[in-house]
Protein backbone atom coordinates (compact mmCIF):
# COMPACT_ATOMS: atom_id res chain seq x y z
CA UNK A 1 0.00 0.00 0.00
CA UNK A 2 1.69 2.89 -1.37
CA UNK A 3 0.89 6.20 0.87
CA UNK A 4 2.01 10.04 0.94
CA UNK A 5 1.97 12.80 3.74
CA UNK A 6 1.23 16.15 2.87
CA UNK A 7 3.70 18.68 4.01
CA UNK A 8 3.01 22.30 3.94
CA UNK A 9 5.11 25.23 5.85
CA UNK A 10 4.20 25.27 9.19
CA UNK A 11 3.58 21.30 9.41
CA UNK A 12 4.85 19.61 12.56
CA UNK A 13 3.41 16.17 12.58
CA UNK A 14 4.22 15.09 9.27
CA UNK A 15 7.02 12.72 10.22
CA UNK A 16 4.76 11.55 13.35
CA UNK A 17 1.81 10.30 10.97
CA UNK A 18 4.82 9.20 8.47
CA UNK A 19 5.86 6.62 10.99
CA UNK A 20 2.35 5.41 12.16
CA UNK A 21 1.88 4.45 8.04
CA UNK A 22 4.92 3.71 7.70
CA UNK A 23 4.62 1.00 11.10
CA UNK A 24 1.15 0.16 9.31
CA UNK A 25 2.39 -0.44 5.53
CA UNK A 26 6.43 -1.50 6.22
CA UNK A 27 6.99 1.07 3.63
CA UNK A 28 7.81 4.75 4.34
CA UNK A 29 5.27 7.02 2.45
CA UNK A 30 6.23 9.88 -0.14
CA UNK A 31 6.36 12.82 1.45
CA UNK A 32 4.74 15.69 -0.69
CA UNK A 33 5.56 19.53 -0.49
CA UNK A 34 2.45 22.19 -0.84
CA UNK A 35 3.40 23.10 -3.90
CA UNK A 36 3.13 20.13 -5.83
CA UNK A 37 0.01 19.86 -8.29
CA UNK A 38 0.24 15.94 -8.36
CA UNK A 39 0.29 13.01 -5.61
CA UNK A 40 2.55 10.09 -6.55
CA UNK A 41 0.95 7.47 -9.09
CA UNK A 42 -0.73 4.80 -6.85
CA UNK A 43 -1.16 6.86 -3.26
CA UNK A 44 -3.81 4.50 -1.72
CA UNK A 45 -3.74 6.60 1.81
CA UNK A 46 -3.19 10.56 1.68
CA UNK A 47 -2.48 11.72 5.05
CA UNK A 48 -2.76 15.81 5.71
CA UNK A 49 -0.74 16.42 8.90
CA UNK A 50 -1.08 18.09 11.76
CA UNK A 51 0.61 21.38 12.38
CA UNK A 52 0.44 24.91 12.10
CA UNK A 53 0.44 25.01 8.05
CA UNK A 54 1.18 29.40 7.20
CA UNK A 55 0.93 30.16 10.73
CA UNK A 56 -2.71 29.75 11.02
CA UNK A 57 -2.92 32.96 9.33
CA UNK A 58 -6.31 34.08 8.05
CA UNK A 59 -7.63 31.16 9.98
CA UNK A 60 -6.63 27.81 11.01
CA UNK A 61 -5.97 25.63 7.95
CA UNK A 62 -7.48 28.37 5.25
CA UNK A 63 -4.35 29.15 3.60
CA UNK A 64 -3.44 25.41 3.31
CA UNK A 65 -6.73 24.54 1.87
CA UNK A 66 -5.93 26.80 -1.11
CA UNK A 67 -2.25 25.12 -2.04
CA UNK A 68 -1.72 23.68 -5.25
CA UNK A 69 -1.69 20.06 -3.47
CA UNK A 70 -5.21 19.85 -1.96
CA UNK A 71 -6.56 20.28 -5.65
CA UNK A 72 -5.16 16.65 -6.17
CA UNK A 73 -6.53 15.65 -2.36
CA UNK A 74 -9.24 16.51 -3.48
CA UNK A 75 -9.62 14.84 -6.46
CA UNK A 76 -7.99 11.70 -5.28
CA UNK A 77 -10.68 11.59 -2.57
CA UNK A 78 -12.71 12.12 -5.38
CA UNK A 79 -11.85 9.10 -6.92
CA UNK A 80 -12.51 6.59 -3.49
CA UNK A 81 -8.35 7.78 -2.31
CA UNK A 82 -8.61 7.15 1.60
CA UNK A 83 -8.02 10.70 2.92
CA UNK A 84 -7.11 11.11 6.86
CA UNK A 85 -6.78 14.91 8.06
CA UNK A 86 -5.27 15.17 11.78
CA UNK A 87 -6.01 18.39 14.04
CA UNK A 88 -4.38 20.72 11.18
CA UNK A 89 -4.95 18.40 8.86
CA UNK A 90 -9.24 18.41 10.07
CA UNK A 91 -8.77 21.94 9.74
CA UNK A 92 -8.11 21.82 6.21
CA UNK A 93 -10.28 19.30 5.25
CA UNK A 94 -13.02 21.70 6.47
CA UNK A 95 -11.44 24.46 4.43
CA UNK A 96 -12.05 22.82 1.21
CA UNK A 97 -15.66 21.58 1.74
CA UNK A 98 -14.29 17.87 1.70
CA UNK A 99 -15.64 17.77 5.60
CA UNK A 100 -18.52 20.09 6.81
CA UNK A 101 -18.62 22.28 9.31
CA UNK A 102 -15.92 24.43 10.73
CA UNK A 103 -13.50 24.11 13.64
CA UNK A 104 -13.61 26.94 15.85
CA UNK A 105 -11.83 28.61 18.87
CA UNK A 106 -11.65 26.27 21.87
CA UNK A 107 -14.50 27.29 24.30
CA UNK A 108 -12.23 27.79 26.58
CA UNK A 109 -10.09 30.13 24.87
CA UNK A 110 -6.63 28.14 26.05
CA UNK A 111 -4.61 25.49 24.11
CA UNK A 112 -5.94 22.19 25.25
CA UNK A 113 -2.68 19.60 25.06
CA UNK A 114 -2.94 16.53 26.95
CA UNK A 115 -4.65 12.88 26.44
CA UNK A 116 -7.89 12.86 26.25
CA UNK A 117 -10.48 9.93 26.52
CA UNK A 118 -12.45 9.14 23.26
CA UNK A 119 -15.74 6.58 22.46
CA UNK A 120 -15.28 5.43 18.80
CA UNK A 121 -18.46 6.18 17.94
CA UNK A 122 -19.01 3.80 14.93
CA UNK A 123 -16.92 1.22 14.01
CA UNK A 124 -18.23 0.38 10.44
CA UNK A 125 -15.83 3.26 8.26
CA UNK A 126 -12.85 2.17 7.09
CA UNK A 127 -10.73 3.79 9.88
CA UNK A 128 -12.46 2.35 12.62
CA UNK A 129 -12.99 -1.01 11.91
CA UNK A 130 -9.97 -2.61 14.40
CA UNK A 131 -12.61 -0.71 17.33
CA UNK A 132 -15.65 -1.93 18.45
CA UNK A 133 -18.17 0.64 18.87
CA UNK A 134 -18.29 2.20 21.99
CA UNK A 135 -15.52 1.36 22.50
CA UNK A 136 -13.12 4.18 25.17
CA UNK A 137 -9.92 4.71 23.90
CA UNK A 138 -7.35 7.72 24.48
CA UNK A 139 -5.37 10.11 22.23
CA UNK A 140 -3.40 12.82 22.75
CA UNK A 141 -4.84 16.31 21.90
CA UNK A 142 -3.16 19.83 20.84
CA UNK A 143 -5.10 22.40 19.64
CA UNK A 144 -6.41 25.78 20.33
CA UNK A 145 -9.09 25.55 17.43
CA UNK A 146 -11.02 22.28 18.00
CA UNK A 147 -14.46 23.23 18.62
CA UNK A 148 -16.46 21.38 16.08
CA UNK A 149 -19.10 23.60 14.69
CA UNK A 150 -21.75 23.21 12.12
CA UNK A 151 -25.66 23.51 11.94
CA UNK A 152 -28.16 21.21 13.34
CA UNK A 153 -29.45 20.04 10.15
CA UNK A 154 -26.05 18.87 9.93
CA UNK A 155 -25.06 17.73 12.88
CA UNK A 156 -28.33 15.72 12.70
CA UNK A 157 -27.01 13.89 9.12
CA UNK A 158 -23.91 13.43 10.63
CA UNK A 159 -25.38 11.62 13.51
CA UNK A 160 -28.22 9.66 11.17
CA UNK A 161 -25.17 8.82 8.88
CA UNK A 162 -23.05 6.97 11.29
CA UNK A 163 -20.45 9.58 10.59
CA UNK A 164 -19.31 10.66 13.90
CA UNK A 165 -16.22 8.32 14.14
CA UNK A 166 -15.02 9.31 17.53
CA UNK A 167 -16.50 11.85 20.20
CA UNK A 168 -14.78 13.30 23.34
CA UNK A 169 -15.34 11.12 26.11
CA UNK A 170 -15.06 14.75 28.52
CA UNK A 171 -15.73 18.66 27.86
CA UNK A 172 -12.57 19.16 25.93
CA UNK A 173 -12.64 22.34 23.33
CA UNK A 174 -16.66 22.98 23.36
CA UNK A 175 -17.11 20.89 20.30
CA UNK A 176 -21.01 20.62 19.15
CA UNK A 177 -22.19 17.06 20.41
CA UNK A 178 -18.94 16.51 21.79
CA UNK A 179 -17.26 15.73 18.24
CA UNK A 180 -14.04 14.68 17.66
CA UNK A 181 -13.95 13.23 14.12
CA UNK A 182 -16.12 12.65 11.28
CA UNK A 183 -16.40 10.89 8.18
CA UNK A 184 -17.45 12.54 4.74
CA UNK A 185 -20.24 10.91 2.84
CA UNK A 186 -18.20 7.99 0.61
CA UNK A 187 -16.74 7.51 3.56
CA UNK A 188 -13.12 7.72 2.59
CA UNK A 189 -11.84 10.85 4.33
CA UNK A 190 -11.75 11.43 8.22
CA UNK A 191 -11.02 14.09 9.78
CA UNK A 192 -10.50 14.05 13.46
CA UNK A 193 -8.51 16.54 16.10
CA UNK A 194 -7.42 14.18 18.28
CA UNK A 195 -3.89 12.78 17.29
CA UNK A 196 -4.03 8.58 16.96
CA UNK A 197 0.01 8.84 15.06
CA UNK A 198 1.04 10.19 18.92
CA UNK A 199 -0.36 6.67 20.10
CA UNK A 200 0.88 3.63 18.10
CA UNK A 201 4.29 3.02 19.97
CA UNK A 202 4.85 1.77 23.36
CA UNK A 203 7.44 4.51 24.14
CA UNK A 204 4.65 6.83 23.55
CA UNK A 205 2.56 5.67 26.72
CA UNK A 206 0.09 4.12 24.69
CA UNK A 207 -0.69 2.14 21.43
CA UNK A 208 -4.59 3.28 21.00
CA UNK A 209 -3.80 4.72 17.51
CA UNK A 210 -2.23 1.90 15.87
CA UNK A 211 -5.05 0.24 15.14
CA UNK A 212 -6.45 2.79 12.87
CA UNK A 213 -3.39 2.94 10.60
CA UNK A 214 -3.61 -0.96 10.68
CA UNK A 215 -7.32 -1.23 10.15
CA UNK A 216 -7.47 1.32 7.57
CA UNK A 217 -4.35 -0.75 5.46
CA UNK A 218 -6.47 -3.41 6.17
CA UNK A 219 -9.74 -2.48 4.65
CA UNK A 220 -8.59 -0.83 1.83
CA UNK A 221 -6.01 -4.03 1.34
CA UNK B 1 -9.20 51.55 -5.19
CA UNK B 2 -9.28 50.90 -1.74
CA UNK B 3 -11.91 48.15 0.41
CA UNK B 4 -12.39 47.20 3.64
CA UNK B 5 -13.87 43.71 4.12
CA UNK B 6 -15.46 42.98 7.96
CA UNK B 7 -15.67 39.63 8.42
CA UNK B 8 -17.92 38.57 11.66
CA UNK B 9 -19.20 35.14 13.11
CA UNK B 10 -22.61 34.48 11.80
CA UNK B 11 -25.35 35.73 14.88
CA UNK B 12 -26.03 31.89 16.05
CA UNK B 13 -22.78 31.04 16.13
CA UNK B 14 -20.63 30.96 19.82
CA UNK B 15 -18.14 33.63 19.69
CA UNK B 16 -15.40 32.58 22.72
CA UNK B 17 -12.72 35.50 21.95
CA UNK B 18 -15.96 37.59 22.32
CA UNK B 19 -16.80 36.39 25.60
CA UNK B 20 -13.03 36.13 26.91
CA UNK B 21 -12.88 40.21 26.17
CA UNK B 22 -16.01 40.86 27.47
CA UNK B 23 -15.11 38.91 30.69
CA UNK B 24 -11.67 41.22 30.80
CA UNK B 25 -13.74 44.42 30.11
CA UNK B 26 -15.66 43.85 33.16
CA UNK B 27 -12.52 42.56 35.51
CA UNK B 28 -11.60 46.05 34.31
CA UNK B 29 -14.85 47.63 35.57
CA UNK B 30 -16.44 48.24 32.76
CA UNK B 31 -19.86 47.10 33.56
CA UNK B 32 -22.21 48.52 30.76
CA UNK B 33 -21.79 45.56 28.23
CA UNK B 34 -24.14 44.11 26.88
CA UNK B 35 -22.35 41.84 24.48
CA UNK B 36 -18.68 41.93 22.37
CA UNK B 37 -18.37 40.04 19.22
CA UNK B 38 -14.77 39.57 18.18
CA UNK B 39 -14.26 39.97 13.87
CA UNK B 40 -11.50 40.73 11.48
CA UNK B 41 -10.42 43.48 9.17
CA UNK B 42 -9.01 42.99 6.00
CA UNK B 43 -7.98 46.11 4.10
CA UNK B 44 -7.48 45.87 0.12
CA UNK B 45 -6.13 47.96 -2.49
CA UNK B 46 -7.16 47.02 -5.64
CA UNK B 47 -6.06 48.51 -9.33
CA UNK B 48 -8.08 51.05 -10.43
CA UNK B 49 -8.70 48.93 -13.53
CA UNK B 50 -9.83 45.64 -12.20
CA UNK B 51 -13.33 44.91 -11.58
CA UNK B 52 -14.16 45.78 -8.27
CA UNK B 53 -16.44 44.97 -5.86
CA UNK B 54 -17.70 41.78 -7.86
CA UNK B 55 -14.39 40.09 -7.44
CA UNK B 56 -13.75 41.25 -3.86
CA UNK B 57 -17.39 39.36 -3.59
CA UNK B 58 -15.26 36.10 -4.54
CA UNK B 59 -12.66 36.64 -2.64
CA UNK B 60 -14.61 37.00 0.65
CA UNK B 61 -16.42 33.64 -0.97
CA UNK B 62 -13.32 31.87 -1.76
CA UNK B 63 -10.94 32.46 1.03
CA UNK B 64 -11.37 35.83 2.87
CA UNK B 65 -14.28 34.94 5.18
CA UNK B 66 -15.66 30.57 5.95
CA UNK B 67 -19.33 31.40 5.09
CA UNK B 68 -20.10 28.46 7.08
CA UNK B 69 -19.04 30.32 10.48
CA UNK B 70 -19.35 33.99 9.15
CA UNK B 71 -20.49 36.53 7.61
CA UNK B 72 -19.05 39.38 5.57
CA UNK B 73 -19.58 43.48 4.55
CA UNK B 74 -17.73 45.11 2.11
CA UNK B 75 -16.87 48.84 2.24
CA UNK B 76 -15.36 50.84 0.01
CA UNK B 77 -13.39 53.64 1.51
CA UNK B 78 -11.49 55.31 -1.57
CA UNK B 79 -12.39 55.75 -5.01
CA UNK B 80 -10.04 55.59 -7.96
CA UNK B 81 -7.47 58.52 -8.32
CA UNK B 82 -8.19 59.76 -4.84
CA UNK B 83 -4.24 58.69 -2.61
CA UNK B 84 -3.58 60.22 0.55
Amino acid sequence: MKTAVIVFPGSNCDRDVAEALRLATGMAPAMVWHKETELPEGTGIVAVPGGFSYGDYLRSGAIAARSPVMQAVKAAADRGVAVIGICNGFQILTETGMLPGALMRNAGIRFVGRDVGLTVDNSQSAFTSRYDSGESVVFPVAHHDGNYTANEETLDRLEGEGRVAFRYAEEVNGSARRIAGIVNEGGNVLGLMPHPERAVEPAHGRTDGKRLFEGLVEALA
Amino acid sequence: MKYRVHVTLKSGVLDPQGKAIHHALEGLGFDGVRDVRAGKLIELELEDDSAGEGDIDQMCRKLLANTVIENYRIEKVEAAGQRS
